[in-house]
């Protein structure tokens, strides 16, 4: 059992959803990432996701580009990633690295796994990683004993919903909409449905990212989903802040109210 | 998935889980397709009444005194409607599009070729199209951006990344992923996620099956040596495709040098990569040791791209094709050689295979028959030639 899996079991125990942070790591900048998972963690979100950012995020929107594009000026290696990872898990957070799949191969996929479980990550989110492609990764993620985390789409059926969550570990990771990441008005009324179809088939824990910015909106999903995914919005306020000082204290405000949204949901 | 998306160790499908509903229709009413005489007859009748095919072949007698004397022969893609071997995947894509039953496609476009061919295609069957394009090539391929504004396409300029190609398949990508209900991705070469590779092959292999014939009837036997330029390598799949199973025969891919492969500063991604996955696909890839993509640099838009098809990765492991890397200056070279010697003007891409032939022909000797793909005419290309021979304009 991971940590991530002890978490998603507290908050199911406590009737809530998990609140879980995105950061790419080297993000502003090496000192100014450490920082930020500092302060995510102090704010009271249950895990957060390092980002290995790459050179072509295809399922990402311009704010997470901006900020991958600023690390991998700054340098930032894999491990980098391994070091954002450790510093969040120090915090005493489930830790987990979001990454396209091409680093995990440069990498050594084996290594790539247990480097993950020698800085007490629990699993990987690998966005374009298909099953049929996962043999290596699956072994590696079994012997390493960490979660392979799976993204799902509203496009995906039923018969491929199950055989995917068959091969997930953490949680599902349900996209709320058919796009990429960023901020967004509303949380598509797809999330629900997508939701409920994951539930039919698996018994895994779901949690619900892409557009999600509000308390109102972390409010909304936790009604049924047990883990709320905010990344680009943490970022935004990062990139837009007048100084790395401000920005902390501003992605610590959203942390907060991010954090009772997602426990006055049900 | 088939095993049929996968050539050895590469191949395959990395994309979004959101995709992978519309690959698996694309997939079947490929296949299907392919198997469907009416579908077949349509393309073909197309071809005959619209592309302009079957393309002829040309022997090109006065370059090859510049080639130790080897004969060549060219297959004249260029001399398809708009300008280049695009239109035969274009075509056969846009028919898939209507039976799937979208309105609208999307395309990348580095040289602007494909770009061009897409609108094309989209303003004859009445498509809604959207070319995207990097901010730097617009501006390298100014005229090809208004001739696909003429045939009503919109076309879209990625300021991210490098500005070109790589930025602009991944733009095309995230459009795809939003709006992949009703849009086709209309990818322009043998890259991409599975079907992508097997299809555009599919669409292009009518080149090498006819110029096989031709070969056989003009010169009484097949050639010794085919050579093709390769960016993602679809003209050269195209040509090599029939002539696969006929071990004889040579397959030689020539990819951009760019300053030199020792520099850098190249294209050429079989020669100077190493195996990996770039935009869905598991092939060559030129990357850094942390698996981030390297820019590319060659003076051809169309084959500055740092991926490349993932049946070129197989072909060369199991050296069945070659692949060699042909620097700007040499491509620049054959380019206004074949100029002066056939009034013919090539694409700057094309130009790749031919400086190729001007080696390999001296390699092989006079009683060697080489047949090259000329993949594209070059009229795009007369304002970066002007400049590169220093011509006024």
């Amino acid at each position: 059992m991971t940590q991530l899996d002890a978490v998603m079991a507290k908050v199911r125990a406590e009737n809530r959803a998990a609140l879980i942070a995105y950061i790419p790591a080297g993000f502003p900048s090496q000192q100014g990432c450490a920082k930020a998972i500092q302060a995510l963690a102090d704010a009271g979100v249950d895990a957060i996701e390092i980002g290995f950012p790459y050179s072509d995020p295809v399922m990402d929107g311009p704010i997470i580009q901006e900020a991958a594009e600023i690390s991998l000026k700054g340098g930032t290696n894999a491990a980098d990633v391994f070091a954002a990872l450790k510093v969040a898990t120090d915090t005493g957070v489930a830790a987990v690295v979001m990454t396209y799949w091409n680093p995990i191969e440069r990498y050594g996929v084996d290594q790539f796994a247990q480097s993950i479980a020698d800085n007490g990550g629990s699993g990987v989110i690998t966005p374009d990683l298909t099953i049929e492609e996962s043999d290596r990764w699956l072994a590696a993620t079994n012997k390493s004993q960490i979660n392979p985390i799976y993204v799902v789409a509203p496009s995906t059926n039923d018969s491929r919903l199950a055989a995917v969550t068959s091969k997930t570990g953490g949680f599902v990771y349900a996209a709320s909409l058919m796009g990429v990441t960023g901020t967004r008005a509303t949380v598509s009324s797809d999330a629900s449905n997508l939701v409920s179809r994951v539930r039919a088939v698996t018994d895994l824990p779901i949690s619900v990212g892409l557009g999600v910015s509000t308390r109102e909106q972390a409010k909304s999903l936790a009604a049924y989903a047990d883990g709320v995914i905010v990344g680009s919005a943490f970022i935004k306020l990062l990139l837009e802040a007048e100084s790395e000082e401000k920005g902390l204290d501003a992605i610590s405000h959203l942390a907060k109210e991010l954090a009772i949204g997602v426990r006055e949901g049900r | 998935m088939s095993s049929a998306g996968r050539f050895g160790e590469y191949g395959g499908r990395f994309v979004p889980e959101a995709l992978i509903g519309a690959l698996n229709e694309l997939e079947i009413a490929h296949n299907t397709a392919q198997n469907d005489p009416l579908f077949l007859a349509e393309l073909a009748e197309l071809h005959r009444t619209y592309t302009g095919r079957p393309s002829i072949i040309t022997e090109a007698k006065r370059f090859a005194e510049y080639a130790g004397g080897a004969r060549i022969f060219l297959k004249r893609e260029d001399l398809n409607h708009t300008g280049s071997h695009k239109i035969n995947n274009v075509l056969g894509q846009a028919l898939l599009t209507k039976r799937m039953g979208k309105k609208r496609i999307i395309a990348e476009t580095g040289a602007g070729q494909h770009g061009v061919a897409s609108a094309t295609a989209a303003a004859l069957m009445g498509l809604d199209c959207v070319v995207y394009m990097g901010e730097e090539d617009t501006r390298r391929q100014a005229l090809n951006v208004a001739r696909m504004k003429l045939l009503g396409a919109e076309v879209v300029p990625v300021t991210s990344g490098s500005r070109t190609l790589k930025d602009a398949i991944n733009e095309a990508m995230r459009d795809w992923v939003t709006n992949v209900a009703d849009t086709h991705y209309l990818l322009g070469t043998v890259a991409g996620p599975h079907p992508f590779p097997t299809m555009v092959r599919d669409f292009h292999k009518i080149i090498g099956e006819e110029a096989r014939e031709q070969m056989l009837a003009l010169t009484g036997r097949l050639p010794d040596a085919i050579l093709a330029c390769v960016g993602g390598g679809s003209n050269a799949i195209g040509i090599f495709n029939a002539f696969i199973p006929d071990s004889a025969v040579r397959l030689i891919g020539l990819e951009a040098g760019g300053d030199g492969v020792e520099t850098g500063r190249h294209a050429a991604t079989i020669t100077g990569g190493t195996p990996g996955v770039l935009h869905g696909t598991r092939s060559y890839v030129l990357q850094d040791a942390n698996g981030q993509t390297v820019e590319s640099h060659s003076i051809s838009a169309g084959l500055d791209y740092p991926g490349v098809g993932p049946e070129h990765a197989y072909l060369h492991d199991i050296g069945r094709a070659e692949y060699r890397a042909i620097n700007d200056d040499a491509a620049m070279a054959a380019f206004s050689l074949l100029s002066k010697t056939e009034g013919i003007i090539p694409a700057i891409e094309t130009a790749h295979a031919l400086a190729g032939a001007l080696v390999v022909g001296r390699e092989l000797g006079p009683q060697a028959n080489l047949l090259i793909n000329l993949s594209g005419r070059g009229d795009k290309d007369v304002q970066t030639a002007a400049q590169y021979f220093g011509i006024p304009l």
